[in-house]
């Protein structure tokens, strides 16, 4: 097998010089019309891609017919109106001139690899051959989809009926699955996105980790606002004086990785002192008991020693939370991927809400609708012979979705595994930064037979690529409806505002042209994207032609069950005991502690820090990092260091150095000291997405460093397989680094 | 700790004034405008004295350089403006509350004055020049009847225009070091200085030296005076106030300030002075290049030091 | 008629949307600003606190900027706007030196540029493009001198600050504290 060099911009195809063309470096931002700035009028529905919460939005052309603006769809609850930042700023996504062009091939010249730029018909006949050929050899599950966005639904289409369901997203193992698994196992339910959070009408809102304000995710954080103005008071728990703990009544600097502890006391304090909602866990809950049993020892003064947490304040904010029982909310939070035990303390957090009665209650989990879209008439997908799972016998029993580091790690060759996979289908998702240990990425990558990037952007996954499919932009394309459940059913529809630039297409034209190449076009039925929206659309009695007036349509409840258990209502949950299982059965069967423990966790060394990291609220992970308009609001990450810290070091605001992990990998690039108080001494912090490596991004390469780089330590969830990211240490170096690697 | 930081937008050089709004353009233009207020002040003086013959390097020679100083200094503006096609707008406005706009006015009204009054000395200095034209000559010659009357024009439109380049600075409540009723008087006294420190090096008589020399050494006797009082305004004000007056107490132009502007250009050539006025064997050039070049300095690190200065909030 | 803006600094979460909002919707070319937002934290840990604070021009009821200009480039408008004319600003910068908020900069084309209160927004009844944006709606523009209008209300209500009001610049930018 031959290697896979990451391949950089000295070997990219000539032609694709002939396409940067400055002028959209100029567009990008500064179309100076006189004064005149009320476009055409003419504004186009779209649902933003800039992250995951899909607010439905307007593009706005100005009079020559370019895109201009963006705005919040009013109508939409996802955004009210109003885009975040990064929505706002997403124009930049079309206008970045660094963008991905044409098709490119790779292939070797002389012994060099390189990108040949390709058409699009020769892209897909490599691709369809090189499949049809893993599939004779292997058996299509061979081949896995990784995905992150819109484009997952039509290249998941195309894999389920070539025979392979190993579809994954790294919001799985790499961000929510603890949640869902932990809720699931105590409500028989997860939490989705948007969250089925009540911020907007809670009393008290309990954020751990959950950094709302930075963590931008547009309802959230104007559902806080709102419940600021109402007064709510906020409890952070954070080792990190984040934006959120500024707006609290209470912060809770712990000590990290101890959040445990912590839960475990509250829920010790709130049974001790009967300050738990009995009706409501009488009525609803299973295991009371053995809880209250478990957690006898575990009293605010044996936490305050692992925490850091005063006993004072532990009971203060619990009786702070009882009071406003059933209205509070322990915040789930979305990325819990921390410290490899995260099911169960998502368990722990679904328990102590479960005590304060605040699921299925105003003011705390409110109960989504979500509107049914009619199923296109395909023929049913092939059943596959193996699916990922089958590389892990016996492991990460309560996994709910592929796993996207499991279908990494099952891709290198294990001797006890009869098969890995052999392809990769790529689809929006910056694996190298994504997932961590990059080295093992890098390593499975060098095992695939074929890898194909989707992508807008030359991130870095393309580099690896075998064929590289550059997709347009959300601004440029016709995509599924978004349905997702809110407290009222919503639909919304994303359209076009321009025509593809370059060479680029959209990922359902792909997906069909490859489905037709695999002789698969039966799965595929409409000629194009719009006709199969607008057939989805006359079966609700809409039509494409309407929805591309209002851009959304909302709907009023079929039931009403908003707050299900409101008024104690009957309710059969979809556990074993058909209750809120306290105790889990689920978990007890499998194996898995039926109660959550405390495990203490590795500390980091002398000289070492540990590396905790978050969102800006201009900048989503590494796919705005080259974004023109949100380089101009924040062009690089910077590592936090306490005052003591940079003292003891002698680290100065803006010096540059270098950060040198427990495993001795050095950042690829030296990033710049910010000395504040909002950190704790005993970690650093920064932000995720930065320190790119790929030159073709212009704006963003050597921008900052990558956290990403520096996790090569994982810390896997027994019970799901998620990557439990925060326990790793760096150590600062103030000198470049001999570069022993290019 | 207090920790305040721009988290977005306003990273960018070209909106903070504290990196340079004003570069070099306009300190030289206000030290040409005040060097040039102090060779007319002094010719006008001079010449409303009857010293012409006594003094015509002072009266007659030096003010013909000054048509010339103050193309180059509108020169200096104009190259500071960034919309330079709209140049002409500076001429179509009367502002009196803008210092920016009397002054333009003033070197509108002093530019063709200090022509036409180094042309009426042309003669005298060079007697075999000819005019050419009569229209010229017959110009001249009113204005050669009525020269003493503008004459006292001069003193006051000098004075105006050697305050007008400190008071430019000073009108910007924004800048607390160039908050100050003192940078009028201060730049004054400096283009005065200056002006003076021309004269001697232009003149040839011992004789115009020495009372130059003289006149120079009360001049930068009272600058020193007027900058102490100016350091001890700063420091009896506010906490802007004496955070502006730390830039030069200690902060970043300390050496640059108290080293070059106040030493070598005040200190130096005092005693300089003082011993070309006791006759020792010291070149007179050499104190009055101090002068000038001090007074340069001046106007480059408080137009420095100004944009470095801010409110604190 | 005094058109101001009251900023909710309990609220502001220092997202930056109303910079980049600002931006596009007055084609600000990259790397300039009209507006920007501060963090200020004080304290040591654990005994912090800190505030966000979305800044642009004052519309300073007594505007230095607009005395010190030569040209009149820099003028008032109706509700108390502060304005530069491009076609009759020489770019002389004595009224970015007179700002002690430092709310100017000079456009690529040479002239200067500021922020507008969005007036050609204003002017249709529309917000400025900042406050519209804003996802914590923490921003809110009105007529100050109405006492019947909602920000005159919440001024009413709420403790506020303004920014080096020693100046004596006058203001119109109200932050709720
Ligand atoms: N602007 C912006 N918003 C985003 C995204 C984005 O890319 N950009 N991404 C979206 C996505 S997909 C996700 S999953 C979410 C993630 O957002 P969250 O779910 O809010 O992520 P967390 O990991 O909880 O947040 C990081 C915070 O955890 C704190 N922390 C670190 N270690 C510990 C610890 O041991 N204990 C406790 N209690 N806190 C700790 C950090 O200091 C930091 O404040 O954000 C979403 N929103
Ligand atoms: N070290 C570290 N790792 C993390 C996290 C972290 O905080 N730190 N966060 C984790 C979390 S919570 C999550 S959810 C994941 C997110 O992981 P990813 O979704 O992989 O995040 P991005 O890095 O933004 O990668 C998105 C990719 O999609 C491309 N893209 C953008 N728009 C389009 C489009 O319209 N079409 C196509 N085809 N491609 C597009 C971008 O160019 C980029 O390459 O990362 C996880 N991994
Ligand atoms: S939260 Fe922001 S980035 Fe995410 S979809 Fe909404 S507007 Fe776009
Ligand atoms: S948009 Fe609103 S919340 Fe965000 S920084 Fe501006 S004022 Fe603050
Ligand atoms: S803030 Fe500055 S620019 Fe705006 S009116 Fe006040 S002084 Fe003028
Ligand atoms: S730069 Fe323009 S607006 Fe400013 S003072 Fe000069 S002419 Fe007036
Ligand atoms: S009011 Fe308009 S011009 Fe002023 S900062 Fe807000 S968006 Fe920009
Ligand atoms: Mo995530």
């Amino acid at each position: 097998m031959e290697r896979r060099d990451f391949i950089k911009i000295g070997s990219f195809g000539l032609g694709a010089v002939a396409f940067s063309n400055p002028i959209f470096n100029y567009l990008s931002n500064s179309v100076v019309l006189d004064g005149v700035t009320q476009g055409g009028g003419k504004r186009i529905p779209t649902y933003c891609e800039v992250c995951f919460w899909k607010c439905a939005a307007w593009t706005h052309l100005n009079e020559k017919g370019e895109i201009w603006k963006l705005t919040g769809n009013d109508d939409d609850p996802h955004c009210n109106g109003r885009l975040c930042p990064r929505g706002t700023g997403g124009v930049g996504m079309y206008y970045d001139d660094d963008r991905l062009k044409t098709p490119l091939i790779r292939h070797t010249v002389n012994g060099k690899q390189e990108f040949q730029e390709a058409t699009w018909d020769e892209a897909f006949n490599f691709i369809a051959k090189k499949m049809k050929k893993i599939s004779d050899q292997y058996g299509p599950e061979c081949i896995a989809l990784f995905s992150h966005g819109s484009g997952g639904k039509h290249f998941g289409r195309m894999l389920k009926a070539f025979g392979s369901t190993n579809i994954t997203a790294p919001s799985y193992a790499q961000c929510r699955g603890p949640r869902e698994v932990g809720f699931f196992a105590t409500y028989g339910e997860g939490i989705g996105s948007p969250e089925r959070v009540d911020i907007r009408d809670t009393e008290c809102l309990v954020l751990i980790g959950s950094h709302i304000g930075e963590n931008m995710h547009n309802g959230q954080v104007q559902e806080m606002s709102e419940a600021i103005d109402k007064g709510a008071t906020i409890i952070t728990v954070d080792p990190r004086f984040s934006t959120a703990a500024s707006k609290s009544k209470f912060w809770l600097p712990i000590k990290p990785s101890t959040d445990m502890a912590l839960l475990l006391s509250w829920i010790h304090v709130i049974i001790n002192e009967e300050w738990y909602d009995k009706k409501f866990v009488e009525k609803y809950t299973f295991g009371f008991d053995e809880l209250k049993e478990h957690v006898k020892s575990f009293t605010p003064e044996w936490a305050y020693g692992i925490t850091t947490i005063k006993p004072n304040i532990i009971r203060k904010t619990a009786k702070e939370m009882a009071n406003a029982s059933p209205s509070v909310i322990i915040h789930p939070g979305r990325h819990v991927t921390w410290y490899g035990d995260d099911t169960q303390r998502l368990r722990a957090v679904a328990i102590l809400n479960a005590l304060l009665g605040s699921w299925g209650r105003r003011g705390g989990f409110y109960n989504p609708e979500k509107k049914k879209i009619a199923k296109l008439d395909i023929p049913k997908y092939p059943t596959p012979s193996k699916t990922w799972r089958d590389a892990f016998p016996g492991k990460y029993k309560l996994a709910g979705l592929a796993l996207a580091s499991g279908i990494c790690d099952a891709t290198i060759p294990a001797g006890d595994r009869d098969c890995s996979f052999k392809a990769w289908i790529v689809n929006g998702t910056n694996l190298i930064s994504t997932l961590p240990n990059q080295a093992n990425t890098i390593k499975a990558i060098q095992n695939l037979d074929l890898m194909v990037v989707i992508d807008t952007m030359p991130m870095e996954i393309t580099g690896y690529a075998d064929v590289v499919l550059p997709e347009c932009t959300y601004l440029e394309r016709y995509d599924n409806l978004r349905v997702s459940g809110h407290r009222e059913p919503t639909i919304a529809l994303r359209a076009p505002a321009a025509e593809p630039k370059y060479d680029s297409k959209p990922a359902w034209w792909m997906a069909k042209e490859l489905a037709q190449r695999l002789d698969l076009s039966d799965y595929f039925p409409f000629e194009k994207e719009e006709d199969e929206l607008d057939w989805q659309l006359k079966q609700m009695g809409l039509s494409l032609e309407e929805m591309k007036k209002i851009g959304l349509k909302k709907y009023a409840r079929e039931y009403d069950d908003l707050y299900p258990l409101e008024n104690l209502e009957d309710y059969e949950f979809n556990t074993n005991t058909g209750k809120i299982e306290l105790y889990s059965t689920a978990m007890e069967d499998e194996g898995y502690d039926p109660l959550p423990k405390y495990t203490q966790h590795e500390e980091p060394p002398e000289g070492f820090y540990r590396l905790i990291y978050g969102r800006a609220p201009m900048h989503t992970f590494s796919r705005t990092a080259n974004n023109p308009n949100l380089t101009d609001l924040m062009d690089e990450n910077k590592v936090w260091v306490n005052p003591k810290v940079a003292k003891e070091w002698d680290l100065n605001n803006n010096q540059e150095i270098w950060l040198e992990n427990q495993d001795g990998i050095v950042t690829s690039f030296p990033i710049k000291v910010r000395v504040t108080e909002r950190i704790r001494w005993d970690s650093v912090y920064m932000i995720h997405g930065f320190g790119h490596t790929d030159k073709r991004l212009t704006r963003a390469y050597g921008r900052g460093a990558s956290d990403a780089e520096m996790i090569t330590k994982v810390h896997i969830d027994p019970e799901m397989g998620g990557t439990g990211m925060r326990g790793n240490f760096v150590t600062f170096l103030t000198e470049a680094p001999s570069k022993g690697k290019s | 700790m207090i920790e305040e930081i721009i988290i977005s937008g306003r990273n960018n050089p070209e909106i903070d004034p504290t990196l340079h709004i004003w570069g070099w353009e306009i300190p030289f233009y206000l030290f040409i405008g005040g060097l040039v207020a102090g060779i007319l002040f002094f010719s006008a003086l001079y010449t409303i004295r009857d010293k012409s013959s006594e003094y015509p390097t002072v009266v007659m020679i030096a003010p013909m350089f000054t048509p010339f100083f103050l193309g180059i200094g509108l020169f200096a503006l104009f190259l500071d403006l960034s919309h330079k096609l709209y140049f002409w707008q500076l001429y179509t406005n009367i502002r009196w509350e803008s210092p920016m706009s009397w002054g333009a006015w003033t070197l509108m009204v002093v530019t063709p004055l200090s022509i036409i009054w180094s042309a009426s000395w042309v003669q005298d200095v060079f007697p075999n020049w000819d005019w050419k034209y009569n229209w010229i000559k017959d110009i001249l010659t009113k204005f050669i009847e009525i020269r003493k009357q503008v004459a006292w024009l001069i003193i006051f439109l000098s004075i105006i225009l050697g305050m007008y380049t400190g008071i430019l600075l000073s009108a910007f409540n924004a800048r607390p070091f160039w908050n100050t009723a003192i940078l009028g008087p201060l730049f004054l006294t400096s283009g005065l200085s200056a002006g003076a420190a021309f004269i001697i090096l232009l003149s040839k008589s011992k004789k115009e030296k020495h009372l130059f020399i003289k006149i120079d050494f009360m001049l930068i006797i009272t600058e020193l005076f007027l900058i102490v009082h100016m350091f001890m305004g700063f420091l009896a004000g506010t906490k802007v106030h004496i955070e502006a007056a730390n830039l030069f107490l200690g902060g970043p132009f300390t050496v640059q300030f108290w080293v070059f502007v106040v030493g070598l250009g005040l200190i130096v050539p005092i005693f300089l002075e003082i011993l070309e006025l006791k006759n020792k064997p010291i070149p007179a050039y050499l104190s009055a290049i101090l002068v000038l070049y001090g007074s340069i300095m001046l106007r480059f690190i408080v137009v420095e030091a100004g944009q470095a200065s801010r409110w604190l909030y | 008629m005094r058109y101001a803006m009251a900023i909710d600094t309990k609220k502001c979460v220092g997202c930056s949307d109303c910079v980049v909002a600002c931006q596009i919707e007055n084609h600000v070319p990259t790397g300039f600003c009209r507006d920007w937002v501060i963090e200020a934290t004080s304290g040591t840990y654990p005994d912090l606190s800190m505030e966000f604070r979305s800044e642009r021009c004052n519309h300073c009821s007594n505007a230095p900027c607009v005395r010190c200009c030569p040209t009149e480039a820099s003028h008032i408008v109706e509700g108390g706007i502060v304005l530069v004319d491009a076609d009759q600003c020489i770019g002389c910068g004595a009224c970015i030196e007179s700002c002690p908020y430092d709310a100017r900069y000079i456009h690529p084309e040479g002239h200067v540029d500021k922020c507008t209160f969005c007036i050609h927004r204003v002017e249709k009844g529309q917000n400025p493009a900042c406050v519209d944006v804003c996802p914590t709606t923490c921003m809110y523009f009105g007529d100050t001198d109405d006492p019947n209008s909602d920000i005159s209300k919440l001024l009413k209500k709420r403790k506020w600050k303004t920014l080096i009001p020693e100046a004596g610049t006058d203001p119109n930018i109200y932050y709720l504290i």
